[in-house]
């Protein structure tokens, strides 16, 4: 998997909101790989910048938020292999960026409630995004998005095309955004807790719909949750985010059985599984997630961190560095290099 | 745990039904049965889980219990601090009120149940107010205190909800909710919208509360790990109805209903190296405004005959406190999660 070159690849993002009250460094210097056919796992809790990431891949970062370095490298699909184009560069609003949004890489949204305009059927908002990419007579944009439908197991196909999102249950109105989603045949899916808002047996459902359509069509997901047994049960690689850094990039194997950050290894304790000794006290983070408008100096996880070490982790930021072949992670505990 | 003692609480065929109203007389055509023949204890000291899918009537059933809603019919037996049972479900309004301190709530969103216009002193010295303590001084003691109880400095006690975290709000939310030396506390969803790392120390908060101050949980949750992790028994409902009611260990250990048996199994492990979600439910809930006939599981269920399709099955006792609503109970042979 690992042999080709990735399919999208992040260097050293960073995303800015000017704010009158102070800058938010939202995505503080991100990298990431993500090769075809591999489940992309970003993990983080609430304000680690793991949404803003997805948004800035898409280039629908809302004002004032703006990229300010980085690349975001998309190896595109209609040139010859190794045609890559920089998406941090392009206009947000320009017909290149429209042409990749929504046909190379597109959006499973978290809420599939809000995500359907109630006031169009579900069939003319689905062939409305296969007419806008593809080609295509309305005719067969509609044969397309029956056959979608029945692709993701959607009962009753025809009829539920002439259908409101309302009329759906939330197990349906999910399952037809994903078809809405594949309806360009996109090479990314870039899926944002898309199962936050069902309830565990629907999540189950959608999940393995996901797996099943990503082995089928050797599309990449980038999966972004911040359920640890999500990540467990779909992703191959998986990246921790905390406060616009990322702090660890692993394999999903080594994530949860041989993590190094502290932050990882913290985050995997705390959680409640249904295999552990009832009642016990649960071992917790300490503290809680700074505002993003003081975030610490130094690493950003050093205030709640046990493992910090005076002096350095307080006023230098760590570097993600690999430290295996497939693992990378930015802690001075795993660093020797001196700072200056 | 202790099954000398009288239930804290005892609920006997709890039902709500909301009316569907059509036409110019709003007429009443249909009822949607968000409870629908609800029976349940609760015993002093323990902590009570009440699990389902969004839309099973959990959240009704528990709004019932403290009266925040009217039952349409039963009974809930509620033990008062004297040592009598009163039927909260007959009471009005005003003869509930001296049994209101005796039951409180923990919200499930800290941003929505706290008014950002008032201070943590008024939102946790409002109850406190309201039953009589007047004396400013003496309310400012018993916040300060209520607020090292749960872990937060007293002298935040002028500030106001937005300079919080959504885990410091919530136990804002569980120092309201002591301040009237309740009984029965129920939490509806408290830890659902709280980050992972805050989830635990919260979980921890109620836990040690509990020992201290010797509470009874009604905790609603759709979160099987953590309702595992923190309660005693176990009631499964599943469209207004209960499936299945038994100790953490039985239930996890040997579930005993195929509706219960598909939540363990599609709950995600927190290990790549355990597969889940190999036994699949399909479909989706039915509407409780027009439920399935017979046994409202059948039409996903894998064990399914032709008796469910048209009986309704009735609470029975499979083993000492294993109460299991399914004709099929003792025949089939399900897989829970090991401990």
């Amino acid at each position: 998997m690992t042999s080709q070159s990735p399919l999208l690849s992040v260097h050293d993002l960073k995303v800015e909101f000017p704010l009158d009250e102070g800058t938010v460094k939202a995505v503080d210097g991100v990298s990431l790989d993500v090769y075809a056919g591999q489940v992309f796992g970003i993990v983080g809790e609430s304000g680690c910048g793991k949404s803003v990431t997805m948004k800035a891949m898409l280039r629908i970062v809302e004002p004032p938020g703006r990229i300010t370095q980085g690349k975001i490298l998309l190896r595109r699909f209609n040139g010859k292999d190794g045609d890559t184009v920089d998406l941090a560069t392009l206009d947000p609003n320009g017909k290149e960026m429209r042409d990749i949004r929504g046909k190379q890489i597109a959006l499973i949204p978290q809420e599939p409630m809000s995500s359907f305009s109630p006031v169009h059927t579900i069939g003319d908002q689905i062939m409305e995004a296969i007419m806008l990419h593809q080609t295509v007579s309305e005719k067969e944009a509609r044969r397309i998005a029956g056959q979608l439908l029945r692709d993701v197991g959607i009962p009753m196909p025809e009829q539920r095309l002439d259908e409101y999102s309302w009329q759906l249950s939330g197990g349906l109105r999910q399952r037809a955004i994903i078809a809405m989603s594949l309806s360009c045949n996109p090479l990314l899916l870039i899926a944002d807790e898309p199962t936050t808002a069902v309830y565990v047996t629907t999540q189950a459902q959608v999940l393995r719909l996901l797996r099943n359509l990503q082995l089928q069509r050797n599309a990449a997901i980038i999966f972004i949750t911040h359920d640890l047994g999500v990540i467990a049960q779909m992703a191959d690689y998986v990246t921790v985010m905390y406060l616009g850094l990322v702090v660890e990039q692993a394999p999903v194997d080594d994530i949860f059985h041989n993590s190094k950050h502290p932050y990882t290894q913290a985050l995997l304790e705390s959680i409640p599984t249904v295999n552990m000794t009832p009642r016990m006290n649960l071992p917790t983070i300490s503290g809680s997630i700074p505002h993003p408008f003081n975030k610490p100096k130094g690493c950003p996880f050093h205030p709640r961190c046990p493992k910090a070490i005076p002096g350095k982790c307080n006023t230098h930021i760590p570097k993600l560095k690999p430290i295996s072949e497939k693992q990378a992670v930015s802690c001075f505990l795993y660093h020797e290099e001196e700072i200056a | 745990m202790t099954q000398t003692k009288p239930h804290l609480l005892e609920v006997k065929n709890l039902r709500k039904y909301f009316p569907i109203r059509k036409g110019f007389f709003r007429r009443v055509v249909g009822n949607v049965r968000a409870v629908d023949d609800v029976s349940l204890f609760i015993n002093e000291g323990e902590t009570l889980g009440l699990v389902g899918e969004s839309g099973c009537g959990k959240t009704t059933a528990s709004r019932c219990i403290i009266r925040a809603l009217t039952p349409s019919s039963g009974e809930i037996n509620f033990r008062t601090d004297k040592g009598d049972t009163v039927n909260l479900a007959r009471l009005s309004r005003p003869q509930l009120r001296p049994l209101r301190p005796q039951m409180q709530m923990i919200f499930q969103d800290p941003y929505g149940s706290l008014n950002p216009r008032m201070t943590l002193f008024d939102i946790v010295g409002e109850p406190l107010l309201v039953n009589g303590m007047t004396d400013r001084k003496q309310r400012t003691e018993r916040v300060a205190e209520l607020l090292k109880l749960v872990g937060l400095r007293p002298e935040f006690m002028q500030r106001f909800p937005h300079a919080f975290s959504g885990g410091q709000r919530q136990r804002i939310g569980i120092a309201r909710a002591l301040a009237l030396h309740p009984r029965l506390v129920v939490a509806d969803e408290p830890v659902s919208a709280l980050d992972v790392s805050v989830q635990a120390q919260t979980l921890n908060l109620l836990l040690e509360l509990q020992q201290r101050l010797h509470l009874t949980y009604l905790f609603v949750s759709h979160n099987l790990s953590v309702v595992k992790h923190i309660c005693d028994r176990v009631t499964v409902m599943y469209v207004g109805k209960i499936v299945e009611t038994a100790s953490t260990e039985a239930i996890f250990r040997s579930p005993k209903h195929p509706y219960t048996a598909a939540l363990m199994a599609a709950v995600p492990v927190a290990d790549p190296r355990v597969k889940t979600g190999n036994v699949e439910l399909q479909g989706d809930v039915p509407s409780p405004a027009n439920p399935p006939s017979g046994c409202y599981f059948h039409p996903r269920c894998a064990f399914a005959v032709e008796k469910c399709k048209t009986e309704s099955p009735v609470q029975r006792e499979l083993a000492p406190n294993h109460f299991v609503s399914c004709h099929r109970a003792e025949e089939i042979k399900l897989e829970g999660i090991a401990a």
